[in-house]
C-alpha cells in the first residue's frame, strides 16, 4: 500500500452535449468545494490529444496523481483516460446523466443535481483509493505443466512450445496418444470429407518427443500441487514409486474421457454376447482386420452385416445413463459403417439412429458420403439386442412407426464419453441435506481419483459445472475454470471430436501462457485483466471467522495453522467476495475497498424529507448491469433522476455495511443488480452473484431494525441485454417510493 | 421364372440395391435424408397411404411387397412441389413415376387403381396413332365404369362437349379412328425398340 500526498485533479468535459446541457462551472464548484480536488479544469474536447496531454502534464509535473474525470462513461475512451501512474475514477457525465434525462427546463434542475452528485461521489471514491501497485509476490515461470497425453494434451504441449514456453507433460499411461492411439482412423477433417483418414497420431508423439522445450513423463500422475500461478509446486508420482518435483508457472489439466460402461444400458446385452461392441471396441477389430475384411470376435466369421445402435445410454433421464449427449457419436459410427464398406465387400450396414447429429459443412458431406456409400440410416430406437447365435437387434422405426427385428453378425453401440474429472469440491453443497443441513452422503458415490491433488483450502481439483465437466465461463471464458491459472482443455471440459479437442487445446495454451504472464506482473485475469490491486488483509481485526476462504469461488484463499486466512495473491481474480463476506470489513483493494464505495453513498447529497427528491443507491456489477445502463444511455433510454449509480466489481462484492450505512443516512430506496446465478450462471465471477443474493435475503432483518418497508431493498438479475429492463427496474423503485413515501432517516 | 420372382432371388434382402438399380433415377433414394419436407410439400400426400418420404424409408426397411403394390404413387400428379424443395435435391417425382412404371413391369402394380388405369388406356389411345385421339379417350373415361354411368356422365358434360367443338378443340370426326402422325409405323418400331432395350436390361439385371 502505497503511502503518499494524494493531490486531486478533477478534469471535466464540456464536449459530447455535456457543456450545453449542465452547468460545467458549478460543477467545477462542486469538485473543489465539496470533492476537495485542488486542481479543476473545464475542456471542451478532453479525450482529445490536447485534452489528453493537458492531464498528462499536470501528471508529469507533479500536480496531481489522482485523476478525477468527468466526462464519458468509464467504459468509454478508456484508452486515452489511462494513466497508469495516477490513480483514476470516472464520474459519469454522459451516458449515466445527460443521456437518461430528457433535455427540457423542468428536468434541468434535478439532472444538474445528478451531475454534481457524480462529481462529489468521483471525488470521494478517490481521496479513499490508492494507486494500484504490484505485489512484489509475483515470479515469473515460463514453464507449463500438461497433465494428460491424449491428441489435447500433445496439442496443449506443441503449441506452448511454439510459442517459445517449457512444457512438462505427465500422461498416467506407458505411452503418449491416449484413446486416439487406440483409433483405426479418424473422421476426416480434409476436403472432400467422404472418408475415413489416417489419424496421424505417430507423427504428432513424435515431435512432441522430439521438440526440445518439451519434458515427458510417462508412468506419471500429479501427486500434489501448491503454491499459485507463476509459483506452482507440483510434485510427480511415478509408478515405480520415485517422485520429482517441478516448479510450473501454470497448469492446463486435459485429462480427457472415459467411455460409458453399457453394462448401465442391460437390454443391449453387451456382455452376453462378444459380437456387441462398443464403439472403442470395434476400433481394436479394424485394426485386428489389418487390409482384410473386419471379423465377428466370437467366430471370426467375416461380417456380412452390422447394426450400429446410436446414443446407448445418452441424453437419457433413466437410471445410470448420461443425462448428456457426446454430439459425436453419429460421425464416428459413419466412419465405422465406411470402415465395413471399404473392407468387408458387400455388408449390410445400418445406423440406427435416434436425432442424427453431423455438424457443419464438414458433417454434411460426409453424412452424404455414408448414403453414396450405401449405408443405410433409419431412424429408430433399439429396445433390445437378443444374443445368442445370430443376434438381433429389436426396434422401433419412428418413421414407419412400426416395430421391427432384425438379425445381424454384428453389433456397435454407440456409448457416450465420460469426463475424466477429479472429485468436486463442492460436491457436498449439492448434495441433499438433512434436517440439520448437513450433507447427506449418496450410498452408491463413487470415489474418484484426484488428478490434481491441489493442496487448497477449497478442495483437490477443479469445480464441476454439471454431469462431471469442470467448471468454466461457458459463454465468456471457455478455458478458464475455476482456479486461477488452471485451464481445462478437451473432453474433460465438455464433450469434443478430435478437431475440436485440437482447437481448444490451443486456446487453453494461450491461455495458461497469459496467465503466468500475468501472474509475473502482479496482474489479474480477466475479467479485471492487468488490474494490479489485490486483496489486503488486516490481520489484527480478524475474527477467523473463515466466511472469506469458504466464499472466494475461486479457491484463491488458504488458511494457516491458526485459522487465520493467507491470500494468494496470483489465484485471486479480483472479485471482491471476500471483501463483501467479511463481517469486520478488514479486508480491501488499493483501488476498491468499504470506503471507496461507502464513501461515495456518504457524499450523494441527500435533500430533506420535504423536497420530494428521493434517493436511490444503484449498485451495479460492472460486467453486465452497468454496461446494460449505459447501453440504455446511449439508446436514449431514460430512467429516474434520483437514482445514484456505483458499479461493484461484482455483486457478491457488496458489504452489508454499505445498504446499513445508506439506508441510515436516509436513502430512500436501494437497488443491486448483479448477473444470473444459478445453473445457468452468467455471474463472471461464477458464485459472486449467487453469495450476494443469499446475503440479501438477510437484509430484510435490518430493514425491520430500522422499521423500513421491505420493498426499500430490490435484488435483481440483470444480463447486459436488459437495455429496456434495467433502467425499468429503478423506476420501480422510484415509483415503490412514491407509493411507501420517503425514508423518515433524512437529516 | 416371372421376372418379379427373378428380382426377388437377385437382391434377395436389399430392396434399396434393387430400386438403385432397377428404377428410373432409384439411385437417388439412398440419399434422401427423411427431413420430411417433401411429404409436408406434396399438396396430395395426406390423401395417399404412403407419401415420398415414407416410400424411400419403406424401401430402406426391405418393405418390397408394400412398396411395390402401393398405389400412392400411381396418383402423383407431377406437380413438382417436392422436387424444388427436397433439401437434398432428390428428384422426387421422377422416382415416384419410376417406382410406378417398375411395378407395372413386374406386374405388380394395383389393377384396381383408376390412375393405373388411366394411364394404361392413355398409352394404348396414343400409341394406335401416335398421337392422343382425344374424343376417344374422353368416351373411354366416361364409360370406364358401364354403359349406363357412361352415358349419365356424357350428358352431364355435354355442354362442355359443345363448347369444345365450337372452339375446334375437339373434332367429332375423329370418332371414325382419327388422324395419325406421318410415319406411324416409323414411330411404332421406334417405341417398340426401346422397350426391347428396356426389358433386355431388366432381364439382364435380375440375372
Ligand atoms: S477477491 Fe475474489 S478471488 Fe480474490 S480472494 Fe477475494 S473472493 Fe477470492
Ligand atoms: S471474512 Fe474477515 S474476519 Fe472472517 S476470516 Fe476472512 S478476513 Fe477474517
Ligand atoms: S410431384 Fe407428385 S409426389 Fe411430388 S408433390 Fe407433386 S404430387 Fe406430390
Ligand atoms: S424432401 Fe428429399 S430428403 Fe426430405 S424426405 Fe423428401 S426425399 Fe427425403
Amino acid at each position: 500500500m502505497a503511502n503518499y500526498d494524494k493531490k486531486l485533479g478533477a478534469y471535466i468535459c464540456s464536449g459530447c452535449g455535456i457543456g450545453d446541457r449542465l452547468d460545467v462551472s458549478q460543477l467545477e464548484t462542486t469538485a473543489k468545494r465539496d470533492g476537495k480536488a485542488a486542481n479543476c479544469k473545464t475542456h471542451d474536447f478532453l479525450c482529445s490529444k490536447a485534452g489528453v496531454e493537458m492531464i498528462q502534464k499536470d501528471i508529469d509535473d507533479g500536480e496531481v496523481n489522482h485523476v478525477i474525470i468527468g466526462g464519458c462513461s468509464r467504459r468509454s475512451k478508456i484508452e486515452a483516460f489511462r494513466f497508469p501512474e495516477a490513480a483514476v475514477t470516472r464520474a459519469n457525465l454522459r451516458e449515466g446523466c445527460i443521456w437518461i434525462r430528457p433535455d427540457n427546463d423542468e428536468a434541468q434542475e434535478t439532472t444538474q443535481e445528478m451531475a454534481d452528485d457524480l462529481i462529489r461521489m468521483a471525488c470521494a471514491e478517490s481521496k479513499y483509493m490508492n494507486i494500484p501497485t504490484a505485489s512484489g509476490e509475483q515470479e515469473l515461470n515460463k514453464t507449463l505443466l500438461v497433465v494428460g497425453g491424449g491428441i489435447t494434451g500433445m496439442t496443449t504441449a506443441l503449441e506452448s512450445a511454439k510459442a517459445g514456453y517449457n512444457v512438462v507433460l505427465v500422461e498416467k499411461a506407458a505411452e503418449l496418444g491416449g484413446w486416439m492411439a487406440q483409433l483405426h482412423k479418424r473422421t476426416p477433417n480434409k476436403m472432400p470429407y467422404a472418408a475415413p483418414q489416417d489419424t496421424g497420431i505417430d507423427a504428432t508423439i513424435a515431435a512432441v518427443n522430439d521438440h526440445a522445450n518439451i519434458t515427458v513423463h510417462l508412468n506419471t500422475t500429479v501427486s500434489k500441487t501448491e503454491g499459485a500461478p507463476g509459483r506452482f509446486k507440483v510434485e510427480l508420482a511415478v509408478e515405480s514409486g520415485s517422485a520429482s518435483t517441478v516448479d510450473v508457472g501454470a497448469i492446463v489439466q486435459a485429462s480427457g474421457f472415459n467411455m460409458f460402461d453399457p453394462a448401465n444400458v442391460p437390454a443391449m446385452n453387451h456382455d452376453k454376447s462378444a459380437d456387441i461392441v462398443t464403439n472403442m471396441e470395434l476400433e481394436a477389430l479394424a485394426n485386428a482386420a489389418g487390409d482384410g475384411p473386419i471379423k465377428r470376435p466370437s467366430d471370426g466369421k467375416q461380417v456380412s452385416s452390422v447394426i450400429f445402435i446410436q446414443n446407448v445410454g445418452q441424453n437419457s433421464e433413466e437410471e445410470g445413463h448420461l443425462p448428456y449427449h457426446s454430439g459425436i457419436g453419429d460421425m464416428v459410427s459413419i466412419k465405422q459403417a465406411m470402415y465395413f464398406k471399404h473392407l468387408n465387400g458387400d455388408c449390410d450396414t445400418t445406423i440406427l439412429f435416434d436425432n442424427l447429429r453431423t455438424p457443419g459443412a464438414a458433417g454434411e458431406d460426409f453424412y452424404r458420403a455414408g448414403q453414396d456409400a450405401m449405408v443405410t440410416f433409419r431412424k429408430g430406437i433399439a429396445s433390445e439386442v437378443v444374443a445368442g447365435g445370430d443376434l438381433e437387434v429389436k426396434f422401433k422405426d419412428m418413421i414407419l412407426d412400426e416395430e421391427f427385428t432384425e438379425s445381424a453378425d454384428l453389433v456397435v453401440l454407440d456409448v457416450g464419453m465420460v469426463p475424466n474429472s477429479g472429485p468436486d469440491p463442492y460436491a457436498a453443497d449439492n448434495l441433499p441435506k438433512d434436517e440439520d443441513g448437513n450433507p447427506i452422503e449418496e450410498e452408491n458415490a463413487v470415489s474418484v481419483e484426484s488428478i490434481l491433488n491441489l493442496d487448497y483450502r477449497q478442495g483437490t481439483d477443479l469445480p464441476h459445472l454439471r454431469h462431471g465437466f469442470t467448471d468454466s465461463h461457458f459463454i465468456c471464458f471457455p478455458y478458464e475454470t475455476r482456479r486461477t491459472g488452471i485451464y481445462s482443455a478437451g473432453p474433460v471440459r465438455r464433450p469434443m471430436d478430435i478437431h475440436q479437442t485440437m482447437e481448444d487445446a490451443a486456446g487453453a495454451a494461450m491461455k495458461a501462457i497469459q496467465a503466468l504472464e500475468n501472474a509475473g506482473k502482479g496482474r489479474a485475469a480477466h475479467p479485471r485483466s492487468g488490474d494490479l490491486s489485490y486483496p489486503l488483509f488486516r490481520k489484527e481485526g480478524c475474527t477467523q471467522c473463515k466466511r472469506c476462504t469458504v466464499e472466494c469461488p475461486f479457491g484463491a484463499i488458504n488458511e494457516d495453522e491458526k485459522g487465520f486466512p493467507v491470500f494468494n495473491e496470483s489465484r485471486c481474480r479480483r472479485c471482491g467476495t471476500c471483501m463483501g463476506a467479511c463481517p469486520v470489513r478488514v479486508i480491501s483493494f488499493d483501488n476498491y475497498s468499504v470506503d471507496t464505495v461507502g464513501q461515495q453513498i456518504k457524499n450523494v447529497d441527500i435533500p430533506d424529507e420535504f423536497d420530494e427528491k428521493p434517493r436511490i443507491l444503484v449498485l451495479a456489477c460492472e460486467n453486465d448491469a452497468y454496461p446494460a445502463l449505459d447501453m440504455a444511455g446511449q439508446n436514449g433510454i431514460e430512467y429516474s433522476s434520483f437514482a445514484r449509480i456505483i458499479p461493484v466489481r461484482c455483486l457478491g462484492s457488496v458489504n452489508t455495511i454499505w445498504l446499513t450505512d445508506a439506508l441510515n443516512s436516509g436513502y430512500d430506496g436501494i437497488v443491486l443488480m448483479g448477473c444470473s446465478k444459478g445453473d445457468e450462471y452468467q455471474c463472471h465471477f461464477v458464485k459472486g452473484s449467487e453469495m450476494a443474493h443469499y446475503r440479501m435475503g438477510k437484509i430484510a432483518d435490518t430493514l425491520q431494525t430500522l422499521s423500513l418497508e421491505e420493498e426499500r431493498v430490490a435484488t435483481y438479475e440483470v444480463a447486459i441485454t436488459d437495455i429496456q429492463r434495467a433502467p425499468k427496474l429503478i423506476n420501480d423503485m422510484a415509483e415503490t417510493i412514491e407509493q411507501i413515501g420517503m425514508s423518515p432517516f433524512k437529516f | 421364372m416371372s421376372l418379379n420372382t427373378a428380382m426377388v432371388e437377385k437382391y434377395r434382402n436389399n430392396f434399396l440395391q434393387e430400386v438403385a438399380g432397377n428404377v428410373e433415377e432409384g439411385d437417388w433414394v439412398k440419399m434422401c435424408m427423411q427431413c420430411g419436407v417433401c411429404a409436408g410439400s406434396c399438396p396430395l400426400g395426406n390423401a395417399w397411404e404412403h407419401t415420398p418420404q415414407k416410400l424411400f424409408m419403406m424401401i430402406r426397411a426391405n418393405k418390397r411387397d408394400e412398396v411395390l403394390t402401393s398405389d400412392s404413387m400411381w396418383m402423383c400428379t407431377s406437380c413438382y412441389n417436392c422436387i424444388v424443395r427436397c433439401p437434398r435435391e432428390l428428384p422426387i417425382t421422377h422416382i415416384m413415376h419410376g417406382l410406378a412404371t417398375y411395378a407395372k413391369k413386374l406386374g405388380l402394380a394395383p389393377q384396381s387403381n383408376p390412375t393405373q388405369w388411366f394411364s394404361e388406356t392413355f398409352w394404348n389411345n396414343m400409341m394406335k396413332k401416335g398421337r392422343v385421339n382425344e374424343l376417344k379417350l374422353g368416351l373411354s373415361l366416361y364409360f370406364k365404369d358401364g354403359f349406363v354411368s357412361g352415358i349419365k356422365e356424357s350428358i352431364a358434360h355435354q355442354k362442355l362437349g359443345m363448347n369444345m367443338m365450337k372452339a375446334k378443340r375437339m373434332a367429332p370426326m375423329e370418332i371414325m379412328g382419327g388422324h395419325g402422325v406421318k410415319d406411324l409405323s416409323g414411330l411404332q418400331k421406334m417405341i417398340k425398340k426401346a422397350q426391347d432395350i428396356e426389358a433386355e436390361r431388366l432381364e439382364a439385371n435380375s440375372k
